[in-house]
């Protein structure tokens, strides 16, 4: 991120330990990723070692030390979530898009993940994709639903809009 | 404060305010075990394995988190604390590589400990995936990482980042995945890790260890074609009987000394000769510099001046206030000095060719190992000091070779380069540099001792984190008039928390001192990080009162008495300062990042 937008979020949000959280989460809703150089820095900014801040960060699914694909897939892993099944639903998505949880697509459209509960558990398996909630998957509805995601990005590959689901 | 009355498996205790369950059952001679708990750290409660059961509580309490309260009744002991205890000991091995007989920690682990008192059936839990696929970190030339064998008790964070304020290391990740990480999980080497070991000195297990470089050594010891020198730190003699089964505080000068004979290195030299050597290069260097400012006015020499003998602070300092390495003496450590002089003085002197000299040092810290491995060591033209090992590798050679080192008779040093002062064995402990400088530059000014009853400069020993003392300088000889009447202002930090904290006041003006002391470890090189385990508050107070009797029991207590110092700048380096003193006894520092 540039210097002064990050500059700009950490005096929005000041400079106290307590103020690490919603920094990070304000850089990944803008960049949807925290880059080692954006963690160093705020790290300076809150007198914190960048060792701190990675820790912080790695903890939650939520804020990815990783670049991403445009659509990012997270599939719940809870315990409820595998009794429903979850396991073959990511078994098929990855199979359809070749993908092992934790990597993106070499076109950098689709990343994968395995995320902690996201709250929806009376209607396992659920996903994620970007914001956007999918619920009571099978295999075969995950597919479909990858499918409709596939097309749409062929066809709106001249003029691509990232946000757009 | 008042006073809180409890029992502890029935028998009363009473102790006061503020103090846990687990201070209590210290009071009572009750033991309860612990992990994640040390005394120099801040309250984690996080291992669990010193849960009791509190009368009335619905759950177990971490003794070492709780604090006591008015009539509680308490068991250590109970079926429900035995059952709790065996399972979180069950839980813990599950998660950590129990190789224990291929482990460099065998027989010195605190879980290894924990489980034979403890653990005595095979456990029915499945351990943790993570174990079957792990890498060792052996990037850094101090410290081998091996994320298999921790058991996330934090003790390492809580070192980095309390006593040290560096957190190079940190916790990452959560549940089966959580790990003790450096920043993005970069190699211990690359990052701002000052090599200083503390977190290998309070490691329960095998997770933090030092590089050790034994089997280099013996190498070495039995190649015939090699002269094997040996130095050894001041703060060497005074904590490795504890590794050999001595009480903290005995010192066993002549019987290292001995037993390094024994071992078969060709000469058994002392580190405390540079020690001395460092003060002459280091004192003069303190003069120069203030005059050269308060006389001259140059503008380019910088006040306060901070010592150079602590690798872990150059590290530290390199990282964190760049902007201060001009600061900094240039003067190399006093291991390094030794090496330097190791390969062209002595080697000139025995008539040995220095491609055949290998240069041993025995230190009580993880950090000189990186020292000797930094590229600007090498200005005898070969690695200066070839390899380092800690006091813990040479109490294991000493077993290894299986020698009786408490039947050993007391050897002297070699010579040359084997005799020292008082001076220098203050290195040892914090406050040590300083008043060995104090000592010997206040006399080339004035031409007087120190004004401190037996030259002891009280104001500079003791624990306390940040100490400063102010001198007042009178009767000063011609070349020094411009002195006369000035008041010298020192400052004494240990442990980085502390040396950040002095280095953020001179940074913001806040202080106004002349010369600080600096050295990475709480207590100074006697709390080093290659120093026999365990350590505490207690161990190292002992240790500094040994450091000071060695001191009063030498002969000569001040470095420019050391007649081998006199005679090294009359054969070889001249003067102080000198050009071959500026070849070979000083150094240039490296701006780093911080992250």
């Amino acid at each position: 991120m540039e210097e002064f937008a990050l500059t700009k979020i950490v005096n929005h949000h000041g400079t106290e330990r307590e103020k690490l959280m919603p920094i990070l989460q304000e850089i990944v809703d803008k960049q949807s990723y925290l880059s080692d150089d954006d963690m160093v820095k705020v790290a300076n900014a809150l007198q914190l070692s960048a060792a701190e801040v990675y820790g912080t960060a790695s903890f939650y699914s939520f804020l990815p030390t990783q670049k991403r694909g445009i659509y990012v897939i997270r599939v719940c892993k809870s315990i409820i979530a595998r009794m429903k099944g979850s396991q073959e639903v990511l078994q098929a998505i990855s199979d359809q898009l070749n993908l092992k949880p934790g990597e993106t697509t070499a076109d950098g459209l689709f990343s994968l993940e395995e995320v902690n509960d996201i709250g929806w558990s009376d209607h396992e398996p659920a996903m994620l994709i970007n914001d956007k909630v999918y619920t009571d998957l099978t295999p075969e509805k995950a597919t479909r639903i990858i499918s409709k995601y596939l097309e749409q990005a062929s066809q709106s590959k001249l003029s691509f809009n990232p946000t757009q689901n | 404060m008042q006073n809180i009355r409890l029992t502890i498996n029935s028998i009363p205790v009473e102790i006061e305010a503020g103090k846990t369950i687990l201070d209590a059952a210290k009071k009572a001679g009750i033991s309860i075990p612990t992990l994640c708990h040390h005394p120099d750290l801040c309250v984690a409660g996080n291992c669990r394995v010193c849960v009791v059961e509190q009368l009335g509580a619905r759950t177990l309490q971490a003794s070492c988190a709780v604090p006591v309260s008015e009539g509680m009744e308490i068991s250590t002991n109970s079926a429900k604390v035995q059952r709790a205890r065996r399972d979180i000991l069950e839980l813990l091995l599950s998660e950590h590589r129990s190789d224990c007989v291929n482990c460099y920690k065998n027989n010195q682990c605190e879980l290894q400990e924990l489980a034979a008192k403890y653990v005595f059936s095979s456990s029915e839990l499945i351990p943790l995936p993570a174990l079957q696929h792990y890498s060792i970190d052996a990037s850094s030339s101090s410290i081998i990482k091996d994320d298999s064998k921790c058991i996330r008790c934090q003790r390492c964070v809580r070192t980095c980042s309390q006593l040290q304020h560096i957190s190079a290391l940190a916790v990452a990740n959560k549940g089966s995945e959580q790990k003790i990480s450096a920043f993005m999980d970069k190699p211990m080497a690359n990052v701002v890790c000052t090599n200083c070991g503390q977190c290998v000195n309070r490691c329960p297990t095998g997770a933090l260890t030092e590089r050790n470089y034994i089997t280099e050594v013996m190498h070495a010891l039995h190649d015939k074609n090699k002269h094997v020198v040996v130095q050894t730190a001041p703060a060497v003699r005074i904590a490795l009987g504890e590794g050999l089964g001595f009480a903290p505080g005995e010192r066993v000068t002549g019987k290292m000394v001995a037993a390094l004979k024994q071992l078969g290195f060709d000469a058994v030299l002392d580190t405390d000769f540079t020690a001395d050597l460092t003060i002459m290069e280091e004192g003069t260097e303190l003069l120069t510099r203030l005059k050269k400012v308060l006389v001259d006015g140059d503008t380019q020499s910088a006040l306060p001046m901070t010592t150079s003998c602590s690798p872990g602070w150059i590290k530290f300092i390199e990282h964190k206030f760049p902007e201060f390495l001009p600061n900094v003496s240039t003067c190399k450590s006093p291991q390094q000095m030794f090496g330097a002089l190791a390969k062209t003085y002595y080697a000139q002197k025995r008539k040995l060719d220095p491609a055949n000299i290998v240069s041993v040092s025995v230190m009580p810290c993880t950090a000189k190992k990186y020292e000797a491995d930094r590229p600007e060591m090498r200005d005898s033209g070969f690695k200066d000091v070839d390899y380092v090992l800690t006091t813990r590798e040479l109490a294991r050679m000493i077993k290894m070779a299986g020698i009786d080192f408490s039947a050993l008779a007391d050897l002297s040093y070699d010579s040359i380069m084997g005799t020292s002062t008082g001076a220098a064995v203050i290195f040892g402990a914090t406050g040590g540099v300083m008043e060995a400088a104090l000592r010997t530059a206040y006399e080339i000014i004035t031409g007087r001792e120190v004004p401190f009853e037996n030259l002891n400069i009280q104001p500079a020993r003791g624990m306390e984190g940040v100490r400063e003392a102010a001198v007042k300088i009178e009767g000063c000889e011609d070349n020094w008039k411009f002195l006369e009447g000035a008041v010298l202002k020192v400052a004494i930090a240990h442990g980085l928390t502390n040396a950040y904290k002095v280095m953020q006041a001179v940074k913001e003006g806040r202080a106004d001192y002349h010369f600080i002391e600096v050295m990475a470890c709480p207590g100074g090189c006697l709390g080093g990080g290659g120093q026999p385990m365990p350590t505490s508050a207690e161990i190292r107070q002992k240790r500094a009162e040994a450091i000071y009797a060695e001191d009063a029991g030498m002969p000569l207590r001040k470095s420019h008495q050391n007649p081998e110092i006199l005679a090294i700048y009359d054969e070889f380096l001249e003067k102080p300062l000198g050009h071959q003193s500026h070849k070979l006894l000083h150094t240039v520092y490296v701006e780093r990042d911080w992250n």
